[in-house]
Formats: structure tokens, sequence, C-alpha cells
């Protein structure tokens, strides 16, 4: 009977509580992880919608051919500050809100290592994108979200644009590699007795190569556009080829941070899928290691690839061979995670809740984004596909495909525990399905723009072929992917108020941040437990059935007592 | 089990099936452009092998979850397989994987220098026996005679300079033209190009490989149209606001016709330039006049 009496969902004892800050000072200047985590994925939702507006307005220029709803000019700011917002305002911040609120709740910490300099990273964040989007006032810039010189040079855009992307890079820059270092040192510090590094759940085995890449990265862009601000307003001549300068420099420099900067967008995502397959097919998660060690893997063959990005530019053949090399090689790992989250599902006992489909979404629909990059990968097919759209859908199937599908399904699998309510799974799983077929149908077809001739970043074509209605099924898609993310908008928005109350562990998951309450308390733990396993979780619920099973006695205590005294 | 298997199995055959032989129309939304040059052509045909390969492991790999989904979703009774992995399985798609892989390497390094390196010029192309065919230059054919145009890309217009029929030294009195190249059929032509101003990119789909034009550096490339016609392409590389009015159009015609063209080509640059110069003896006659009359008398 005590079975009965007693839910096996685990629980904590507050000894003390303190009444949580209120008000808008105290999110001004707080340092605790978790409101730092909130900040961030609200700001980088904010500025995902800006570039999705922008993404929307690009689609509609192009709904048509020889169309005249925007101006050349116009045109290309929407594609530059739609790149940009996406990859440096919403990708990289919103996984940094993610790896913010959870590693240190999954590695059963207190707080991040270096509260102070976390709250610092996010406020120089948010000074990156205001940089970016005053100059909307004024003239944004136009030269691409990887901003080609000469063009971005001031003798072609001398207007303050370009400025303003420059002063974004280094601000976001700087917030990234602080928080880089922070999330190092958490994990590297302050880790739950116990918690060895094989026992590392995979979300934060991400963001610690997340972490190491941008360290690694950064440092070169930073370099880059400081000295393209020199070029532009100090006379220096760095890519100015008039007076030996180099153009491919530039983009050698670009690159070096630009395809690492790919797999800082997109390993966080996997390590979300790695933890939402296992708790919703109720298996451990299919060759631990082999997922461990393929994101180690993929981060240091990331950094060897960029010259891929290079291929059509006058570089000798040996190095554009090292590169396609290099490429291949790192289909290896991408291979095996997916191999080993389609192993997770087999003959799992598979929940279709919202957080699962949208993994799985991820794992279907980024197999494509993978397969479309080996195209890419081959030297002479990159000849005839670099720089047309059959690249716009390869670069979509991955970071929308792949990165957003995965932010999607850690929306779905962290808001109870961020907000204490869950979300409306009928509303969840009609957003997924916008969501799912938006993108299929934006994207796919952009492969085919591409093989028939249309290059990227054009802001009309002529109507021959069928081009303009590939363009416009790619339009409509469009819209049913942006009506999909409004769905899930207004899930969130209702259910902060009205949804069900969570409790501490809604999904029976198996990592520690589970084990406290939703949301968690200001402490986050009241007694850490010593973790044993990979799954901790499990671990905590087995002993507290095996306890009320044995009779009275286990109700007196807590999970945290039993486990730490088991 | 087995019988969903087959029906897989089935699919992915009559989905390869469907590729080959496809109509044209449907083919064009499949695989890039080619029918122009023999470089395009490889391209097309190793694409075409690598995109086989992609639609079985896509078949595969979509196949096998949405399998899972199907089949393993949470009903009474089951109970999820508590596995943690299986080295061995592990292991097999790993070499299975760097397989596929080492097998398109080998077949792009065995077309690579078919699409890189030019062929001679065929007997029907234009005569290459004089000595202002040599090329200089890393790319050549084996025998080493080509047409040679330097493609000079800037906002926003290509200009092509036929080198080989320079007068004097100095490449002054070059024939050139703008937007519209006019090569020779069955002739092996080879591209030099430049950047004025910003980086563009060369590219005819149908003649294949693109290359960047870098200001400051020479790219090279080549193609061979036996087919007479229009080959449109356009600038590729965001250059500025005109980008996209960059467009392009390499017309091949036989021999015979291209070397009509080369000389009213020329004979219109010679008047062009005596235009000029009749504009500027009259300029410096009346210096200090209305310049507005000038322009019209020019």
């Amino acid at each position: 009977m005590a079975t009965v009496a007693l839910s096996p969902a685990p629980q904590i004892v507050a000894r003390r509580v303190e009444p949580a800050p209120r008000g808008i000072m105290s999110w001004i200047t707080t340092t605790d992880h978790k409101r730092i985590g909130i900040l961030y994925l609200v700001t980088s939702f904010a500025f995902f919608i800006l570039g999705g507006t922008e993404a929307l307005m690009i689609r509609l220029q192009l709904g048509e051919a020889n169309n005249t709803l925007v101006s050349p000019e116009v045109y290309n700011q929407l594609f530059t500050m739609h790149g940009t917002t996406m990859v440096f305002l919403f990708i990289v911040p919103m996984l940094a809100g993610f790896g913010n609120y959870f590693v240190p709740l999954m590695i059963g910490s207190r707080d991040m290592a270096f509260p102070r300099l976390n709250a610092l990273s996010y406020w120089l964040f948010l000074a990156g994108g205001i940089v970016l989007y005053s100059s909307v006032f004024w003239s944004p810039p136009e030269a691409g979200w990887i901003s080609t010189v000469p063009l971005a040079e001031s003798t072609y855009l001398p207007s303050g644009g370009v400025d303003a992307w420059i002063y974004l890079v280094h601000l976001t820059g700087l917030s990234s590699l602080l928080g880089s270092i922070n999330f190092y040192v958490t994990v590297a510090k302050m880790r739950a007795p116990g918690l060895s590094w094989s026992r590392l759940p995979l979300f934060v085995w991400s963001i610690l190569a997340y972490s190491l890449l941008l360290i690694i990265a950064i440092p070169v862009i930073a370099g880059a556009v400081t000295m393209l601000l020199l070029d532009r307003h100090f006379g220096t001549h760095f890519f100015s080829t008039a007076n030996g300068g180099s153009v491919l420099l530039w983009q050698n420099l670009f690159w070096f941070f630009g395809h690492p900067e790919v797999y800082i967008l997109i390993l966080p995502a996997f390590g979300i899928i790695s933890e939402v397959l296992p708790v919703f097919a109720r298996k451990p998660i299919f060759g631990y290691k082999a997922i461990a060690a393929s994101t180690i893997m993929i981060s240091f063959l990331g950094l060897l690839v960029w010259v891929h990005h290079m291929f059509t530019t006058p570089t000798p053949l040996v190095v554009l061979i090292f590169a396609m090399i290099s490429s291949f090689l790192i289909a290896v790992p991408t291979g095996i995670k997916i191999f080993n989250w389609i192993g997770t599902l087999w003959q799992g006992s598979i929940e279709f809740r919202t957080p699962l489909m949208f993994a799985t979404g991820m794992v279907g629909l980024f197999t494509i984004g993978g397969l479309s990059g080996i195209f890419l990968a081959m030297i002479p097919v990159d000849w005839q596909l670099s720089d047309t759209y059959f690249v716009v859908a390869h670069i979509h199937f991955v970071f929308v495909g792949g990165s957003t599908m995965g932010i999607f399904a850690g929306i779905y699998y962290w808001f109870p525990k961020i907000t204490g309510r869950m979300l409306s799974e009928r509303l969840g799983k009609w957003s997924f399905w916008f969501m799912f077929v938006g993108i299929l149908v934006t994207f796919m077809i952009q492969h085919s723009l591409g093989l028939d001739g249309m290059p990227r970043r054009v802001y009309e074509y002529a109507n021959v072929g069928n081009l303009q209605l590939y363009n416009q099924i790619s339009t409509v898609g469009s819209w049913i992917l942006a009506f999909g993310v409004l769905l899930t908008i207004i899930n969130v928005w209702r259910s902060l108020h009205h949804g069900t109350v969570a409790g501490p562990d809604p999904w029976k998951a198996n990592t520690l941040e589970w084990f406290t309450t939703s949301p968690p308390p200001i402490n986050n733990f009241d007694e850490i437990p010593r973790v044993r396993s990979l799954e901790p979780m499990k671990d905590i619920r087995r002993e507290i059935e095996r306890r009320s099973r044995e009779g009275s006695g286990a109700r007196e205590r807590t999970p945290a007592e039993i486990k730490v005294r088991a | 089990m087995l019988r969903r298997r087959r029906t897989l199995g089935a699919l992915a055959s009559v989905a390869l099936l469907g590729l080959l032989l496809a109509p044209d129309a449907f083919a064009s939304a499949l695989t890039p452009e080619k029918g122009g040059s023999p470089a395009a052509n490889h391209i097309w045909s190793l694409y075409l092998i690598t995109l086989i390969i992609a639609a079985v492991i896509f078949v595969g790999v979509e196949g096998a979850l949405i399998y899972c989904l199907v089949r393993f979703r949470a009903r009474k009774g089951r109970e999820a397989k508590q596995v943690h992995g299986s080295a061995r399985l592990e292991i097999g798609w790993t070499v299975g994987a760097a397989l596929v892989l080492v097998a398109l390497a080998t077949v792009t390094f065995l077309d690579l220098r078919d699409i890189r390196d030019p062929t001679n010029s065929g007997p029907n192309g234009l005569n290459l026996s004089g000595s202002e065919y040599v090329t200089t230059g890393s790319l050549k054919p084996p025998n080493g005679r080509a047409l040679t145009i330097d493609v000079i890309g800037m906002q926003y217009i290509w200009q092509y300079v036929y080198t080989n029929y320079s007068p004097s030294p100095d490449g002054l009195g070059t024939p050139y033209s703008y937007y519209q190249m006019v090569v020779p059929t069955n002739t092996t032509v080879i591209l030099h190009v430049r950047s004025k101003d910003v980086v563009h990119e060369w590219w005819i789909p149908k003649l294949g490989a693109k290359v960047q034009a870098v200001p400051g550096y020479t790219s090279n490339t080549w193609f061979k149209i036996s087919k007479p016609g229009n080959y449109p392409g356009q600038c590729s590389f965001l250059c500025g606001r005109g980008h996209t009015r960059m467009i392009a159009e390499v017309t091949a015609v036989p021999p015979a016709q291209f070397q009509r063209w080369l000389v009213l080509q020329e004979l219109y640059l010679h008047k062009a330039d005596l235009q000029a110069q009749a504009c500027r003896q009259e300029l410096s006659a009346h210096q200090g006049a209305q310049s507005v009359e000038f322009v019209k008398s020019c």
C-alpha cells in the first residue's frame, strides 16, 4: 500500500525559504545562472522573430519573377541582417541560454563558476544585438553575413552598417568567449560527487565542445574584423589588393572562424537530441561513449575544413584536396551520431510527446542537410553548386532542420523545469507538424533552384524554366513554417499562466536537473546527490521505489538523503 | 518484418529507377546543368553517382527512423529493451560510413583531372597552328594550344579581352567585348578570370566549373563547346547592389563565323577609337567654349 501513498517523484526538503527577488532591478542585477539563462533565451528568441521576419520579406520579394517589392539595396540589407541575426543573435545565444540554465543543474552545481562574468556575458550579447539593430535607423550592413571584402571596405560601402556589423562581432564574440571559459571551468571544477567525465550528460559534453570551439575560433574572427575596422578607418591595407593586401586573407580568416561556427551552432542541438531521445524511448542512450567521442572528433575536424568554403578561389589544388578529405572525415562521426540515435529508438517504448517529435524531426531533417553537405565537399561538384541556392538549402537544413528543431525540442523538454508548467501538447504537436512540413516545402525545392542555375543573394530572377514555380513553392513553405513558430509562441504565452503544473520530474527523465523543484530554488539543490551512473534520476527513482516497497521508514527521508546514504 | 524489409527495398529500387529514367524536366530538378562542355558533363555524372549513393543512404536512414517510430511506439505491456550499445554494430557502421566516403573520394579523384585539365581542340575547331595560340599560364591542354580570353569582372559587367589577337606587345588595340563572349565551337577556350574591384564569380551553368574573380589573383577555367548556341550565366558571388544584374552570355559559333565576328569587332573598336580621336581634337580646338555643344557634335 505504501507504493500508492508515496509518489515515486523525487522531492527535496527546503529548510529555509528565501523569497525570490522581484522586479526589473532584480533581473538587471542578477547573477543567478537560471535568471541569466532565461534572459538569454527570451532575448535570443526575440531576435529569432526579427530574423524570421526578415526571412519572410526575402521570400516575399522572391515570390514572383522580376518582383519590385524591395529595392536591391534593401534586399542586400535584408539577407545580411537575416544571416547575421540568426547566427550571432539567435542560435549561439539561444544555446548559451540552455547551457546557462541547465549545465549547472545537470552537473549538480549551485551556479556557474563565475556568476558575475556570466552576467557580463549576457549584457555584452545584448549590447551587440542593440548595436547591430541600431543600424536599421541609419544604414544596415549589406555585404552579407560573411562581410565579404573588398565589398565591405570603405571604398565600396562607406556607410556605418559594416561598422555596426564589426562591433556586433566584437561584442557577441567577447560575450561568447567569456561564457565559454565560464562553461569550461564550471564543468571541469563543479561537478557533483561521483559525476566523473564518463558520466557527464551528453548535453554537457556538447556545451563543452561548443565552448572549446568558441575559445579557438573567436580570437581569429576578432582579429580579422579588427583588421577590417583598421582598413576602413585608419588607412591600413590588410585586405585591399592595390596596396599589397590580400582578399583571400580575409576569406581564410573568416572561414577559419566560420566553419567551426557551424559546429558551434549544431553540436549543442545534437546534445539536446541525445538527452531527449533516451527519455522518451525509455531506453538508455545507445553508445554513450561513441556519441561523446564523436562530439569531440567533430570539433577537432571542424577546425580543419574551412577551405571547403573556398573551392572556387585561386587556391592550390593540394590545399583544396586536404579540405575535401577532412570534410569527408567529418561525415563519419556525424553518421555515428545519427546511427546511435536510431539505435536508441530501436526496441524502445517510444512516447510521442512533443519534445520527442521535435527531436526525431531534427534527426530526419538534419540527415538531409548532412547528405547535401557531401555533394558540396566534393571539389568538382562544388564548382557547379557553390554560391547557388543548393548551398542555401544545405545550410538551412542544418540550421533550421538541425539547430532550430533541436532548440524547439529543448524548449518543449525544459519549459516545465524553467516555469513549473507544462506546454500544451496539442498546440505543440500542431506547431511541430507545421514547422516540419514548412521546412521541407521551403528548403527542399531550393536544391532544385540551385541546380537550375539560380545563384544566392540575388534580389530578382527572370521567369525562365521553373524558377518562378520553385520560388513560389519555397515562399508558401516559409509561411507554413512561420505559422508553426507562431503556434509555439502562443503556446508558451498561454502555458505560462494556464499550463498544467509540472512537478519536479514530469517526463521521468534521467539527469539531475529533474531532481530539484520546477522552477528550481535559487540555490538549485539543498543537498547535492551523489551520482553513481549515467542516469542518476533512474537510480534515485529505483531507490525510492525499493524503499517504499520495504515499508515505512522511507517516508521521513528525502530522496536526497536516501541517495547520500545509499 | 521480412515483408516490411521487402517493401522498403522495393520502394528504394523504384525511387532509383525513377531517378535514372526520369523525364528531362524532372531530371533538371535533381541534377545540375550540362551539355555545354566536357567539364560540365563530367561534373554531372559525378553528381549523379553521389546522388544515387546519397539516395540509398537517405532511404536507409529515414526508413529506419520511421520504422522505429512506428514499430516501437509505446503500447500497453511493451518494455523498452535496456541496452547500452553494441560495440560490434557501432564499429560496423563506422567502418561502413568510412568505406562509402573512401569510394566517393576515389571517384572524385578519378574525375578531378578530367574536369580541371583542358583537352586539345577538336579537328573542326579554330585553326590554332599560329604562334599566338601558345598558351601561357598554369592551365593548358596537352598540345599547349588554346584560345585564351581574359575575363575581367567589374561592378557590374564582364569584359572579355581576346589576348591572342593583341597587335602590339603592350596590349593596345586588343579586341574585346562586354557581356557577350563569342567563341568558336570545338575549340579549347581557356579563361583567365580577374577582377578590377570587388570579388565576382564567373559561372555559366552549362559550361561547368565556376571560379571566383578575386582582385589581385588570376583564376583559370576552361571549356570546349561542341554545339553552337547561347549559354547564359551570371555573377554568383555577392558584389554589391547590382550583383543580380551582372549577367553574362557565351555564344558559340562555327570557327569561320567567329573569325568574321572578330574582324568586325576589331573594325568597330577601331572606328570608335577614330571617333574618340576626332572628338579630342575638336575639344582641344574649342577649349573654353560651352561643353554641351561638343557633346552634340561628337
